[in-house]
């Protein structure tokens, strides 16, 4: 009935041996503590038990008459653990309620809490994994811990280790010892499930550790510093970090690990302050900073490795952009910690990872990705290579450039950040007085005024970028004009003025613009920038527009033939593909400029949403139109717009020609390869065809055959790509009419159902799991439509 | 770092109905006792319009020039008295009070050149009119109402001016002597003194005709605009000499019309590219480029509380509010 855990110690042969080497006085411990154990595994007599505990006591040297060091010393060494598990094992309802008032239970619990802290842990750790659960014992031990825990006993745990470290030390105990401590959250969870106390949830516990630490440390510092000794006034956090660990990092392999790599590349926690202290920590020392930047086989080159993660295409692809942004910033600090003479050692090696990142990043169709890849390859090849003709990429500038660029600022060891780096230098964007400039005489003088104190202030400019130079009166009056103006001639002047009057001219002279469209779409795809226009992308592309919508069957058949032709460049094909959906965009524009939709004989043949129904309603109109005559029209215009979607008669057009070729790659053109840019643009383009087909007849062929589309490339390597399939996918839930995605796409849909619910989950892309949970929303929104026609 | 800038306004209100290219703006304050000004437009086939800023429509057209160009527009302070200046060399003074519209009298000009008549009125019932005069190089300064021509101002002949493109009457407040700002054809400006009858003081701001300018009185400054691709603004020092302070160069050449506010914040030029530019008057910092108009801007006013008003060969006149006082 007695468990006596570890008793075998104090008994028979064992006692006897352990005996005769002892010297006297230590075996006057031992007795003692043999004739309490004996007193309290016999007597049912309260009194006479906790007079016996409190004997015990006075080996803590709290008492008034405390034991000899010596004895205090070999108790605490040799018999607390195993007398606390007996006191464990004592435990029970009616041994506890042998003294009145839990006076028991207190006097229990006071071993402890007021022994040796780390024995008293690690046996409380031990008796709560041994119990049986549920049983009072366990509650009883658990109680104990949380108790043991709030009066700061952890605290003791860890001073009594860093005493021990003068003595002869017990690696393999304070190895238990930091496994319990830093376990202790998983460990009771475990064993509690669900009646674990909130004081032991990582969330509480780790902060508490975190105090108790600091509390230690305080201790530490004041009983290793002189009395005269007074705190530095003002110590950066890597001095901290310093103090506080010295080269531990260099001689202990677990601190390495987490400073070197976990801290680095297995998470992303860490504020920008953190960071900065750790790397500064790294590079303070000539010991430490050989982790940074060394070349050697057996340590690990901080910088080396960040590069090579950074600069991998699989991590490119697979780790959040959270984390690349992290890596990126860690990289930038290392190289302002370090010097020229370090980085100039191993060059090459760092140049050549660099590169090869950059080549990687910037064949990323995620402009994010790219645009780390473009900041860190400047500042770093300006630092690597400060002598060669220095890297410059046009970026957007934002909070995280300039955030970057501020961390890449150098920081000499020595000296404060005082100084600013001389790689340093901010573009600033102060173009737009270009007026101001070319003065011939001083500026107009101020004088006299300035007592005014009329402050310029509230008389901010407005953009002015429309102020360009006018182009000359040669522009062509006629389409046909233009056309001969861009193909043929030599005259720049009028060349240039014919593609700023071809978009107006299209649209006022539809008539003439068909006859010349496929012509004039040929010539504006194929037209290259030959003077320096300002704007001509975008002028070309409103010009192919205008031209597409104005006769939009044969040039969107042009067009999307091109899209699969040979001999184009990525740029023309993407080109393309933001022509036909501006087009598409503006054609079910509703009642786009009020005007008769222009439509030809509607060919059947590419129709495949079947036999065309006529919108009858304009067609009345139209016939009661011509034969009524009327006087006024009021204000009829003022009305919404409403009418028949006009991309409805040329959707199959645009659509289904883009989708026939891109599983057959070209010589220069290889979708599924390596121009995975245009398949990411394709997918999003068809994505917002399908949109603009909203109430049009062909919404549900087009919706199966898209969707028949993403389900090919669904696990497409790329984000960009995978964003457009899973947009497609919205597009079609959106467009497509309920009954036709229930009768005719229920299958596609219940695919792709699973696929999305994968990708919400998994995908690494945070854009791609978003869209992903849109989708499976609206197939929710679906699935409600349908609950309530099946359930009557 | 460059704020992103606004984008560029929207006119207030455009006026539509002039029918014919607007060659001539000017505000009409406060008659009729109205609580928003009245604007007149003189448009190239000599009509011309007066338009309510309440209702934005038509309230008034006059047809005084025989279907030729008005170019000028004024008001007199006292009492709703008009005048226009067309190329039917006719400057006609119409009577406006309780809704009539009558010539009243008539000048005959002696040249038929672009030059914009300039008047002087003190408050009184005689006022001074610069016009062009005879030869064309002369200006003529006459005394109205009674048409008394009182000098003619002819440049010396070896000066080889040109014709005069532009003037401005205006009287220092220290001295009562008036003084006349002419703008050359030959792209100088002069500054006459109209009692002795002598050029005080000249400066050649421009290569090509000036086409406009106006003064501040106070500051003693000017701008001058031409057909070059650079505004001149300049100073009159006490001795009354004129100084080029500085130039500004513009994207396109040809200012047809430049007028400062009369809060002397800001200045509005009319351009034959189609744009009208406002810029910070004191220190010339360029403010908006307006491309609102599809043809040449011929005129630009602003009216005393700060609305501006601009004229195109488009037929339209736009109205914009721009950097309102507060």
């Amino acid at each position: 009935m007695l468990p006596v855990d570890g008793f075998g110690f104090w008994e028979g042969r064992e006692l006897g041996k352990v005996n005769h080497r002892m010297d006297p006085e230590v075996s006057a411990v031992r007795l003692t503590i043999l004739e309490a154990v004996h007193i309290l595994s016999s007597s049912e007599d309260g009194g006479r038990i906790f007079c016996t505990l409190e004997s015990l006591k006075r080996y803590f040297g709290e008492t008034e008459n405390p034991a000899l060091p010596e004895e205090q010393e070999e108790f605490a060494r040799i018999h607390f653990s195993t007398f606390l598990r007996f006191l464990v094992g004592k435990l029970s309802p009616d041994w506890l309620e042998l003294l009145p008032d839990g006076q028991m239970e207190e006097l229990w619990a006071s071993f402890f809490l007021e022994g040796p802290a780390d024995q008293a842990f690690l046996v409380l750790m031990e008796s709560i994994e041994g119990a049986a659960s549920p049983s009072f014992r366990l509650m009883k031990m658990v109680q104990l811990l949380a108790r043991f825990l709030s009066v700061g006993r952890m605290a003791a745990v860890m001073e009594g280790q860093c005493r021990q470290q003068a003595g002869p030390a017990f690696p393999l105990l304070q190895e238990t010892l930091l496994t319990k401590v830093v376990g202790l959250p998983d460990r009771l969870g475990n064993r509690l499930q669900r009646e674990n106390l909130a004081t032991f949830f990582p969330q509480n516990y780790f902060p508490l550790l975190g105090e108790e630490v600091l509390r230690v440390l305080q201790v530490v510092v004041d009983s290793l510093r002189g009395p005269g000794e007074s705190l530095r006034p003002r110590e950066t956090e890597p001095e901290v970090l310093s103090r506080l660990l010295g080269n531990l990092v260099t001689k202990n392999k677990k601190a390495q690990f987490v400073m070197t790599r976990k801290l680095l590349f297995l998470q992303y926690s860490c504020t920008m302050p953190m960071l900065q202290s750790l790397l500064g920590y790294l590079a303070m020392d000539s010991q430490r900073r050989s982790l940074l930047m060394q070349a050697g086989p057996t340590t690990h080159q901080v910088l080396k490795e960040l590069l090579e993660t950074w600069g991998s295409s699989s991590a490119i692809r697979h780790v959040p952009l959270v984390q690349q942004r992290y890596v990126s910033k860690a990289i930038l600090i290392c190289l302002a910690h370090l010097g020229e003479a370090e980085l100039q050692d191993s060059r090459d090696e760092l140049l050549a990872s660099l590169m090869e990142g950059v080549k990687s990043r910037l064949d990323s169709s995620l402009p994010p990705v790219r645009r780390l890849g473009m900041i860190v390859a400047e500042v770093a090849s300006a630092r690597i290579h400060p002598e060669g003709p220095p890297l410059k990429f046009q970026y957007e500038e934002d909070e995280l450039t300039r955030e970057m660029l501020a961390l890449a600022m150098p920081r000499p060891a020595a000296d404060g950040p005082s100084e600013a780096g001389p790689s340093f230098a901010l573009v600033s964007g102060e173009t737009p007085d270009r007026e101001t400039v070319d003065c011939s005489g001083p500026q107009a003088g101020p004088e006299g005024s300035d007592s005014e104190l009329d402050s310029d202030d509230e008389f901010v400019p407005y953009d002015m970028s429309v102020d360009r130079e006018r182009r000359s009166s040669k522009a062509p009056s006629y389409v046909r004009g233009c056309l001969e103006a861009l193909t043929g001639s030599e005259d720049w002047e009028r060349w240039e003025a014919a593609l700023w009057a071809l978009e107006g001219l299209i649209f006022r002279s539809p008539a003439a613009t068909q006859e010349v469209s496929v012509e004039l779409a040929k010539v504006l795809l194929h037209l290259e920038e030959k003077t320096a226009v300002a704007g001509f992308d975008g002028l070309r592309q409103r010009a192919l527009v205008a031209v597409t919508v104005t006769d939009p069957a044969p040039v969107a058949e042009y067009l999307t033939t091109q899209f699969y032709a040979l001999n184009y460049s990525l740029r023309q094909r993407m080109d393309i593909l933001d022509v036909l959906t501006l087009a598409a965009q503006e054609l079910s524009r509703p009642g786009r400029l009020g005007k008769a939709p222009q439509r030809g004989s509607p060919d059947p043949g590419s129709q495949p949403g079947g036999a065309v129904v006529p919108a009858w309603r304009a067609v009345v109109e139209e016939r009661i139109k011509r034969k009524t005559r009327r006087f006024s029209k009021g204000s009829a215009g003022q009305a919404p717009a409403v009418g028949p979607n006009e991309f409805n008669l040329v959707a199959g057009y645009f659509f289904f020609p883009l989708l026939q070729h891109f599983d057959r790659p070209l010589v220069t053109f290889d979708l599924l390869g390596d121009d995975q840019l245009v398949l990411g643009r394709l997918a999003h383009t068809l994505g917002a065809l399908m949109y603009l087909a909203v109430n049009t007849m062909v919404a549900m062929p087009m919706g199966k055959a898209l969707l028949e589309f993403v389900w090919a490339l669904r696990f497409h390597g790329d984000a960009y790509v995978r964003r457009g399939l899973l947009s497609a996918v919205s597009a079609v839930l959106l467009s497509v009419p309920t009954e036709q995605l229930l009768a005719d796409l229920l299958d596609e849909l219940l695919e792709a159902r699973s696929w999305l619910g994968d990708v919400a989950e998994k995908d690494p892309d945070e854009d791609c799991r978003l869209l992903a949970v849109k989708a499976l929303l609206l197939l929710e929104k679906l699935r409600d439509k349908l609950l309530p026609l099946s359930s009557p | 770092m460059a704020a992103p800038r606004l984008p560029p306004p929207d006119p207030q209100f455009v006026l539509r109905g002039a029918q014919s290219a607007v060659h001539a703006l000017h505000f009409c304050e406060g008659a009729q006792g109205q609580g928003r000004p009245l604007l007149l437009s003189g448009s190239l086939r000599g009509l011309v319009h007066i338009w309510s800023l309440q209702t934005r429509r038509v309230v008034a057209t006059l047809d005084g020039h025989g279907g030729q160009c008005v170019t000028w527009l004024q008001t007199l302070p006292q009492g709703p008295q008009l005048l226009s200046q067309g190329r039917d060399l006719k400057l006609c003074v119409w009577d406006l009070a309780e809704g009539r519209n009558a010539v009243v009298d008539s000048v005959l000009l002696e040249s038929v050149g672009f030059c914009r008549a300039s008047v002087l009125a003190g408050g009184l019932q005689r006022w001074m009119l610069a016009v062009p005069g005879r030869g064309g190089d002369e200006v003529q300064i006459l005394e109205m109402p009674s048409k008394t021509s009182v000098c003619s101002l002819k440049p010396e002949a070896q000066a080889r001016l040109g014709m005069p493109m532009c003037l401005q009457l205006w009287q220092a407040d220290t001295s009562p002597r008036p003084l006349l700002l002419a703008g050359y054809e030959d792209g100088s400006v002069a500054l006459w003194d109209v009692s002795s009858r002598k050029v005080c003081s000249r400066v050649a701001c421009h290569t090509e005709p000036v086409m406009g300018l106006d003064f501040d009185s106070q500051e003693a400054r000017g701008v001058s605009g031409s057909a070059e691709k650079a505004l001149a603004v300049w100073s009159l020092d006490e001795q009354q000499a004129l100084q080029v302070r500085g130039t500004h160069v513009l994207t396109n050449p040809g200012i047809a019309d430049v007028k400062i506010r009369p809060d002397r914040r800001i200045l509005a030029t009319a351009g034959w590219d189609h744009r009208v530019r406002v810029f910070h008057w004191r220190t010339m910092k360029p403010l908006a480029v307006l491309a609102f108009h599809s043809a040449t801007v011929h005129c630009v006013a602003f009216a005393a509380d700060g609305l501006l008003a601009t004229g195109s060969g488009d037929q339209r006149i736009s109205v914009w509010s721009l950097y309102p006082r507060t």
